[in-house]
C-alpha cells in the first residue's frame, strides 16, 4: 500500500540531489528525462540508505530500481521499515 | 614471504589531444567534457608509434631505470591490456622479445581498467617463486575509440599510456601488506569491447557500482590490516573520472587531494591508468607511510592493494 509519508520523505531525498522539478508522474524515468545522470545516481542511493535507515546491498545497485518514484517506492515498500 | 615495490615507471605518446579537437569531433564542447569527467587533454599514440608493446616496452624501461635493474635480470612479466587486439600470442610475448628476453614467463593479462592490480597481485604472490616481476599495464584505447562510429559518452574519456612496476621479495621502497580481489560477471555486458562493434558502456551501472566497490575494497583491505583510512597517505586510484574520484574521497571520509589525480592530463588510460599514477607520484618524493592502490573495472573486476614505505 502506498505510504505517502514514504513518498515525501522520498520526493525530499530526490531534491537533495537535483535541482531540476521533479516529475509529476511517478512512473516517468528520471534518468530519460534528463533528472538524474551518472554520477547523480550513487548519491541518490547513498541519501536514500540515510534517510530510510537501510542498506541497499550490491546485488540491488541496478539503476533500474531507481529509474522512477513509483520503482524506488516498490523498492522501499519492500526494504524500509 | 614479503613482496616489495621498487620503482614505477611510465609512458605516454607525445600527441596532446585536446578537449576543444574532442568536441569538435563528437559535437559537444570543451566544457561539457570537462564537467563530465574532469578531463582536459588525453594523449594518442599516431600510427608511428603504434601498438600496446611499444608503448609496454618505453614504460618497462622507465621503471626498470629508475630501479636501477636490468631486463635480464626479470624472472617473470605480466602485461595487462584491455585494448591488444584479439588472437594470439598476446603483447606479453612482443614485449618480452622486445626487451631482449628470450626465455623469461611471459603473461598476459587480457584485463582493462583493473588489469595492473591484479598484476601486482599475482607478481606479489609468485616473486617467490620466480624472482623479480615487471608489472605493466599498457593500452592503446584511441584504437578502441577509432574502430567505429565515435561514441560522445565514451570516446571523450579515454587515452593511451603505460605504467610499469618492479615487484620483489628483495627489500625494497614500499612492502606490499595485504590486497583484496573481486569480480563479478553478472555485469559484463555493462562496459565492454570486442572489435566487432564500438565500445558498450552503460555508465549509469558502471559509475554506480564503482562507486561503491571501489571505497568497500579499500575498506576491506585496511580494515584486515587494521589500518585507520585517515592514515593513508596517499590513495592511487584508476584513474577513470575525476567524478568518480571525488565521490569515492567523500565515501571514505578524507580530504579530495588524498587520491593522487593526474586525469585530467591522460584522461583513463584503463590499466594503465593506476600506475601512470603511481609513477608520477613516487617521482615527487612522496611523504613516508601507507599507500593504497585501488581499480575497478570491465568484467566487474575490483580490488585493492596496501603498501607502506619501508
Amino acid at each position: 500500500m502506498p505510504d505517502p509519508t514514504r513518498r515525501d520523505r522520498l520526493l525530499g531525498v530526490l531534491k537533495t540531489v537535483t535541482t531540476q522539478p521533479i516529475p509529476a508522474d511517478d512512473d516517468k524515468s528520471l534518468f530519460e528525462s534528463g533528472l538524474l545522470d551518472s554520477f547523480a545516481l550513487p548519491d541518490l542511493v547513498s541519501a536514500i540508505e540515510q534517510e530510510f535507515s537501510i542498506k541497499v546491498p550490491d546485488r540491488d545497485l541496478n539503476p533500474r530500481k531507481f529509474d522512477s518514484i513509483a520503482r524506488m517506492e516498490a523498492y522501499l515498500e519492500d526494504h524500509a521499515r | 614471504m614479503p613482496a616489495f615495490l621498487h620503482a614505477f615507471g611510465m609512458h605516454v605518446p607525445a600527441g596532446v589531444v585536446t578537449n576543444e579537437e574532442m568536441a569538435a569531433r563528437v559535437g559537444r564542447t570543451a566544457e561539457w567534457i570537462e564537467g563530465v569527467s574532469g578531463i582536459r587533454e588525453r594523449r594518442w599514440a599516431v600510427a608511428a608509434e603504434t601498438g600496446v608493446a611499444d608503448l609496454a616496452v618505453a614504460a618497462a624501461h622507465d621503471c626498470l631505470g629508475r630501479a636501477g635493474a636490468n631486463a635480464l635480470a626479470l624472472g617473470l612479466i605480466i602485461v595487462a591490456s584491455g585494448s591488444a587486439r584479439p588472437g594470439f600470442p598476446g603483447p606479453a610475448a612482443e614485449v618480452a622479445a622486445q626487451l631482449g628476453l628470450d626465455s623469461t614467463p611471459a603473461l598476459d593479462v587480457p584485463m582493462a581498467s583493473a588489469g595492473s592490480l591484479f598484476g601486482m597481485v599475482m607478481a606479489a604472490e609468485m616473486a617467490g617463486h620466480f624472482g623479480d616481476v615487471l608489472v605493466i599495464g599498457a593500452e592503446q584505447m584511441s584504437a578502441v575509440i577509432e574502430s567505429g562510429p565515435l561514441d560522445p559518452n565514451t570516446a571523450v574519456l579515454f587515452g593511451d599510456g603505460a605504467g610499469a612496476a618492479l615487484v620483489s621479495v628483495r627489500p625494497g621502497r614500499w612492502e606490499i601488506l595485504d590486497a583484496v580481489l573481486h569480480s563479478d560477471g553478472q555485469y559484463r555486458d555493462a562496459l565492454a569491447f570486442d572489435w566487432s562493434a564500438p565500445l558498450r558502456m552503460n555508465g549509469l551501472s558502471v559509475i554506480l557500482q564503482a562507486s561503491r566497490k571501489l571505497p568497500a575494497a579499500i575498506e576491506e583491505v585496511l580494515a584486515r590490516q587494521k589500518v585507520a583510512t585517515q592514515d593513508v597517505t596517499v590513495f592511487l586510484l584508476h584513474q577513470a573520472n575525476q567524478n568518480l574520484l571525488l565521490r569515492v574521497a567523500k565515501a571514505l571520509g578524507i580530504p579530495a587531494d588524498r587520491l593522487f589525480s593526474n586525469v585530467a592530463r591522460y584522461g583513463n588510460t584503463s590499466s594503465a591508468s593506476m600506475l601512470i599514477a603511481a609513477a608520477e607520484w613516487s617521482q615527487a618524493s612522496p611523504p613516508a607511510g601507507h599507500v593504497v592502490f585501488s581499480a575497478f573495472g570491465a568484467g566487474f573486476h575490483w580490488g585493492a592493494l596496501l603498501a607502506r614505505s619501508t
